[in-house]
């Protein structure tokens, strides 16, 4: 016991936020584990649902937008995308990244109540945790990607990589962000997390994922289109589609004007903001989840 | 003597909300904020409490009288409306044993998961493993699924688990009626063992007789009041009424 009576008093339940999520990334690797454990159990397929899902997703979408509605370029119509399958699922992923990082985040508080109520830990580790599995998740998806880019001529510059690396970033610092706020509103008002529900059908159509960008520019014009751009999400689809999608066409399509000198470093400062708001809010309310779970 | 845990002046109010609703915040901000959103009642009210290193306390009262409350203050589950709490050293708390047991998880799994919950090292776990196993009397059902697992044999690992942390104080919440008489016997053997080691201990139980033999000073809690603080048996005998 003698170096307990060395140390100093302390006030047990205050954390140091995102900090702790850090000191436990002990506790952080074992709760990931038990989700991606837990997620398929007794189901026969396993972990393969996971490539499924957005596998029948993006033919759903590729055959109705891209074969019925036209974005799809052929020889008679010559006014869509080229490659449209890359293009859709390029941006599906990171969205279905999105959509269950976010979703599952604004979950995980109230969905580990029981022990929330009980004994104290740094609470940030279960949104953090949710935006980690889905990390995971989204990897399989990503090497699909990368074989369908390599059979259409893929041949990406190191630049482009380092852009889709940045996508990646922004959309985990925004869903993390967003997870901490939603999942500690949640906690208080459980509207938040249908409003989140919500959210995320807005933002698989806010982001030129099915779409082309120039469509939108087209119809909104410059200022409208600006404020467009300023979307995290938007920013980080078109990184995907700079690295993913952009080498195995001709070139010809190009990319949002300043994607890289402009958008990615205001993509990157919005999704930062976002974490920043969300992990201060998360400590404002954290200290009342325990009576009002 | 070094204070372990110290209390001061804490007061919580719980709010009795019945709905959790936006339209009821909407409808009460537009009103303009008039009356109270919700009930409120004290659980503690301006409670002290000083535990030196070593002591082994019992918290008693009647149902929802705050014990649990205060527990959940030392162990930072909690905050307080108004005073401060602090801590000396690791607090773990052997409270409602199982709360981060996972059922479609093996026994394994399980273990590590918990000792990380409660703050235990990779390591530390590793080290203790074999001990955590042989004293909850699992065998060979550690690699089982815990839903497979009788009543039993899930407290008494999950109890386990917990006596293994090694912490310096120890929080204990009703949770010595587990399993049968002999292991029951078992968990009271080691806790008083915790105890002759110099750890301080808090526990909260209904059980007078039980807490008697395991603790020197007795805390009664009145409504959120603390009415009696000295030694165990005349705290025992006021709260018997005797």
């Amino acid at each position: 016991m003698a170096d307990s009576a060395q140390s100093e008093l302390q006030t047990p339940g205050r954390g140091n936020g995102l900090r702790d999520v850090y000191g436990s990334r002990f506790l952080l690797k074992l709760l990931v584990r038990k989700e991606l454990k837990v997620r398929y159990r007794g189901s026969v397929l396993g972990i393969v649902w996971s490539y499924v899902k957005p596998g029948v997703q993006f033919i759903v979408f590729y055959v109705a937008l891209g074969v019925f509605l036209g974005l799809e370029q052929s020889p008679t119509n010559r006014g869509g995308l080229p490659n449209y399958a890359i293009y859709l699922f390029s941006g599906i992923i990171l969205i279905n990244f999105f959509t269950e990082a976010l979703g599952n985040a604004s979950r995980s508080i109230v969905g580990n109540g029981g022990l929330i109520k009980k004994i104290y830990l740094p609470r940030q580790l279960f949104p953090v945790a949710s935006v980690w599995v889905s990390a995971v998740h989204f990897f399989p998806q990503l090497l699909i990607l990368a074989v369908a880019c390599l059979f259409t001529g893929w041949h990406p510059s190191l630049i482009q990589v380092l852009a889709a690396v940045a996508g990646f970033i922004i959309v985990t610092l925004l869903a993390t962000g967003l997870g901490l706020l939603f999942g500690a509103a949640n906690v208080y008002f459980r509207d938040s997390e249908n409003f989140v529900d919500m959210l995320l059908m807005i933002a698989t159509w806010a982001s030129p994922v099915m779409y082309s960008w120039t469509m939108v520019q087209h119809k909104l014009g410059e200022t409208w289109y600006a404020l467009y751009q300023v979307n995290p999400m938007t920013i980080a689809v078109e990184t995907f589609h700079y690295a993913f999608w952009l080498p195995t066409t001709d070139g010809s399509a190009g990319i949002p004007p300043h994607l890289l000198s402009l958008w990615i470093p205001v993509g990157l400062l919005v999704s930062a903001g976002v974490l920043l708001w969300g992990q201060m809010t998360f400590r404002r309310l954290e200290g009342r989840f325990a009576q009002e779970l | 003597m070094t204070t372990a845990i110290e209390v001061k002046g804490i007061s919580k109010q719980f709010v009795l909300r019945h709905t959790r609703s936006l339209k009821e915040a909407f409808v009460w901000l537009i009103k303009g904020r008039k009356g109270d959103l919700s009930e409120k009642f004290h659980a503690l009210k301006d409670v002290d409490l000083v535990v030196s290193q070593g002591e082994t306390v019992a918290l008693l009262g009647l149902n929802g009288s705050g014990k649990s409350t205060l527990l959940k203050h030392i162990s930072g589950v909690m905050i307080p409306d108004s005073g401060t709490v602090r801590t000396r050293g690791r607090v773990a708390g052997l409270i409602e044993v199982g709360a981060g047991f996972h059922h479609d998880l093996s026994g394994r799994d399980n273990v590590y998961l918990n000792g990380a919950i409660l703050g235990m090292t990779e390591e530390q776990i590793k080290d203790r493993f074999d001990s955590i196993v042989e004293f909850a009397e699992i065998g060979q059902f550690i690699d089982t699924e815990v839903k497979f697992y009788s009543s039993g044999m899930y407290l008494r690992l999950a109890f386990s688990v917990a006596v293994h942390t090694n912490p310096e104080v120890f929080l204990v919440d009703e949770i010595l009626a587990v399993g049968d008489e002999p292991f029951q016997k078992k968990c009271i053997a080691k806790i008083q063992e915790l105890a002759a080691e110099g750890r301080t201990l808090v526990v909260v139980s209904h059980d007078l007789d039980l807490v008697s033999g395991i603790c020197d000073r007795g805390v009664v809690l009145d409504h959120g009041n603390v009415t009696f603080d000295g030694p165990i048996h005349e705290a025992v005998a006021k709260l018997r009424g005797e």
